[in-house]
């Protein structure tokens, strides 16, 4: 297929996966708000490292003079200036799907369209007035129906593993960073480590990911935080863990290079990348995370799936040009 | 409950539905009975069903000067307008006459030009027609056929006569309007059309498919890799480009997905170069190549004109095709069907004014108020003097710009265009329609039946152009 086809439906999959996964993101967090052990000073900590896991500091600090409840929503939201809010993620989605309007399906197009044009028109920022719940919940089902949509009126071909790729490029990296969400959360003075505040924070992590349940349904027990970057990394059938989607990233790899995916076989550099990292998540225990330190594992983790996303470009779309708009394009997912 | 069509004035124009206010012409009579006895609900309701189609269809065009590139609809009229089979036979055979000598005429000009020679075209006309491209002089193109896609635009007068107005011979648009104003009319009037034997538009896009396939593809390749060349998504007519190539099955693709190495032209993809032999192309001329038109252009692709010349890929329309649409060369389309084909015109011109010739430029700028001037190559309604209804100060800057560069206008009289009843609130009400048929040149001419009906939805307008305030209606050919 056309590399700029392929281009558009990877980045159309990745952003509408983005304003999903910020969207579950800002609702878990302002619902954790309500319970009343967190209602006290520390609230702007709390805000602050949610822009701290998007990388966004700067360009959040160029705005907005003060980090409320309230400009952090704003700016993950709704802010156009914001590459990454959910509007301009959306923004974007829509422009790589008209660029492809007949590669994809018609209930496809439609659906993201629709989103889009009820930002565009006002509607959702009433609808959030209105109530955030409400709202939050219209995006994660509006993006899950794309999604579902995508898998029952497309061809499953060549264009339909990029979507895949897209798609579980972004979630991996989202996964990895709403762990990291917990790294620069600090508990209030008092508060005991495996205490009440860190099994509530620790359960807000599992929610931003839509885990909690099945984790109760694989470990019945406690939440504990070993436990849950167990769950979160290394689960291999939970569709939201990092070696699940790292999997699928492997697997749509050797759908598109017609590569046996047995005995370890690669022709390209990103099945070489996809394959080491999944055989890195297969085989490293939690212990051996917690040795080398959380954050510093799901730090080389996102840089490994930035430098996947950056060899399958290099592989199936080396002869688009680079001009200033795909550089930029580029950048934005590399950030 | 009233009917809609009481009260109905045909007025001093031809009107296609009615000889006079009580008399519904034969080939109208049934649909008269369907659409009189509708309550007003009732076709509120179709309408909006219509509507929906539309839109839920993306059946849409652009609109320019939007950042995020608003589409819109293309304003559909219920009322179909109806073609009778003897009709339509005449208007066939004309068509057919016409492009044959258009392509004649290419060749002849690309070639020895004798047409020129024999005096029958100024050389300065040509010469000096802006679409005219020197750099193709002496090129074969395959088959000798350089317009494949022709739409040509027809008017009726005040007594029904069908008379040619422009040919589109370069890039025509609009087709995908008509087969989707078919496709839903069969949806909110199913009924209709069992009552009347409406013949067929839907096999269009393999007919074209055949045309680019067959017809264009050089050294006769059986199974050329052909493609749809975009300007892209904020095209106006970007809609139609991606309808097209989904109903054929072939790749829609930008400037950038093609390059050109060692004079060959292929599209970048996921596996690779992969080797394009066939472009429907819907950019100009001026936009295909930056190294050998404009330098500027982003659109194109470098290096494809001489991939054209050493015949290694096909281009539908050839380029240079639009000397021959040039308002200008019009003029003289009637002689070339007597000087090449020894024929007299089916389908006749507009009287037309070359103020070019010093006579008729005297004419035209002694009469700016009863004509309409146009500038030889604008289009879509752009660029034109009403004379008529336009101000002083209007018709002064068109006397002016007349004086100062002849070459590139002409004057017709004002027609009264045929009108047909269009929905207007809550009845009906006549407007003026012009109707685009098109025209496919391959192993043999296909017309497909009918053609895209435009309308002047604006009370009182001549102008059917969507740019400004046009909309359209079905075009239905009857077989019996």
């Amino acid at each position: 297929m056309l590399s700029r086809v392929a281009d558009a439906l990877f980045w159309l999959s990745r952003y509408t996966e983005r304003a999903e996964n910020n969207a579950r993101m800002a609702d878990v967090n302002l619902q954790l708000m309500l319970d009343a052990q967190l209602l006290n000073s520390k609230n702007q900590q709390h805000w602050e490292s949610i822009i701290f896991t998007l990388e966004d500091n700067e360009l959040f600090k160029k705005d907005y003079p003060e980090m409320t409840k309230d400009s952090v929503v704003e700016f993950v939201t709704f802010d156009r200036r914001n590459p990454n809010s959910i509007y301009s993620c959306l923004a974007l989605a829509r422009e790589n799907a008209r660029t492809v309007r007949e590669q994809i399906s018609v209930e496809m197009w439609e659906q993201i369209n629709r989103m889009f044009l009820l930002f565009r028109s006002g509607d959702a920022k009433r609808m959030f007035q209105g109530s955030t719940y409400d709202f939050f919940k219209w995006i994660l089902e509006g993006s899950q129906l794309f999604q579902g949509v995508t898998d029952a009126t497309m061809s499953h071909d060549e264009g339909w593993e990029f979507i895949g790729l897209g798609k579980y490029l972004e979630r991996a990296d989202r996964t990895s960073r709403i762990l990291d969400i917990k790294y620069h959360i600090l508990l209030p003075t008092g508060e005991q480590i495996g205490g009440n505040v860190d099994t509530i924070q620790w359960m807000a992590v599992l929610k931003s990911c839509s885990a909690l349940e099945p984790y109760r349904k694989h470990y019945r027990g406690q939440v504990a935080p070993w436990k849950v970057v167990e769950f979160l990394v290394k689960n291999p059938t939970f569709p939201r863990s990092v070696l699940f989607c790292v999997n699928s990233v492997d697997e749509s790899l050797h759908k598109i290079t017609g590569v046996d995916r047995g005995e370890f076989s690669y022709r390209v550099e990103a099945e070489r990348l996809s394959g080491k990292l999944l055989a890195d998540l297969s085989y490293i225990t939690i212990e051996e995370v917690f040795e080398f330190g959380l954050h510093q594992y799901l730090d080389r983790m996102q840089l490994r799936l930035i430098e996947i996303s950056k060899a399958i470009y290099a592989e199936f779309c080396e002869w688009l040009d680079i001009d200033e708009n795909e550089t930029s394009q580029v950048q934005e997912q590399i950030t | 409950m009233g009917n809609f069509f009481e009260g109905y004035m045909p007025e001093s124009f031809f009107d296609e539905m009615f000889e006079s206010p009580e008399n519904v012409r034969g080939h109208y009579q049934r649909l008269f009975d369907r659409y009189g006895g509708m309550s007003f609900e009732d076709f509120e309701k179709k309408r909006a069903a219509a509507d929906n189609a539309f839109l839920s269809g993306g059946v849409t065009f652009t609109v320019y000067n939007d950042q995020e590139g608003t589409e819109r609809i293309f304003p559909f009229d219920l009322i179909p307008r109806i073609i009778p089979p003897n009709e339509w036979e005449h208007v066939e055979r004309g068509l057919s006459q016409r492009i044959t000598a258009l392509n004649l005429f290419l060749h002849d000009i690309y070639h020895d030009q004798k047409i020129v020679k024999d005096g029958l075209i100024p050389e300065e006309i040509v010469r000096s027609a802006v679409h005219f491209r020197p750099e193709l002089m002496g090129f074969d193109v395959p088959k000798d056929i350089y317009i494949h896609i022709c739409g040509t635009d027809l008017i009726r007068n005040d007594e029904g006569h069908y008379l040619v107005l422009e040919d589109n011979a370069r890039c025509p648009s609009g087709v995908s309007y008509l087969l989707e104003n078919r496709q839903t009319m069969k949806r909110v009037f199913p009924n209709l059309f069992s009552r009347y034997l409406v013949r067929p538009v839907d096999t269009y896009c393999l007919e074209l498919l055949d045309v680019l396939r067959c017809v264009v593809a050089p050294n006769g390749n059986p199974d050329p890799n052909v493609v749809l060349l975009t300007p892209g998504i904020y095209n106006s007519a970007y809609f139609e480009h991606s309808f097209l190539a989904r109903t054929m099955g072939i790749e829609i693709v930008v400037g950038a997905d093609l390059i050109v190495q060692d004079g060959i032209v292929f599209m970048k993809t996921t596996q690779g170069l992969k080797r394009v032999d066939v472009i429907y192309r819907r950019i100009d001329d001026d936009f295909l190549d930056p190294h050998v038109f404009r330098k500027d252009s982003v659109l194109g692709v470098p290096g494809i004109v001489d991939a054209y010349r050493r015949g290694n890929v096909s281009l539908a329309n050839a380029i240079g095709t639009g000397v021959a649409d040039d308002k200008v060369t019009y003029y003289f389309v009637p002689k070339m069907i007597k000087y090449y084909m020894d024929q007299d015109p089916i389908l006749p011109n507009v009287e037309t004014y070359l103020s070019h010739f010093d006579a008729d430029r005297a004419f035209i700028v002694e009469n700016l108020d009863k004509l309409v001037v146009k500038s030889a190559n604008e289009s879509g309604g752009y660029g034109m003097l009403m004379g008529p209804y336009a101000t002083n100060e209007q018709r002064e800057v068109f006397r002016k710009a007349i004086e100062a560069n002849p070459r590139n206008y002409v004057a017709q009289p004002v027609i009264q265009l045929s009108r047909s009843p269009s929905f207007c609130a809550d009845h009906f009400e006549g407007r003026h329609i012009d109707l685009r048929p098109y025209i496919l040149y391959g192993e043999k001419i296909t017309i497909i039946p009918g053609g895209l009906t435009r309308v002047a939805l604006r009370k009182g307008s001549l102008v059917v152009n969507s740019s400004q305030g046009g909309g359209s209606k079905d075009t239905w050919v009857l077989s019996e």
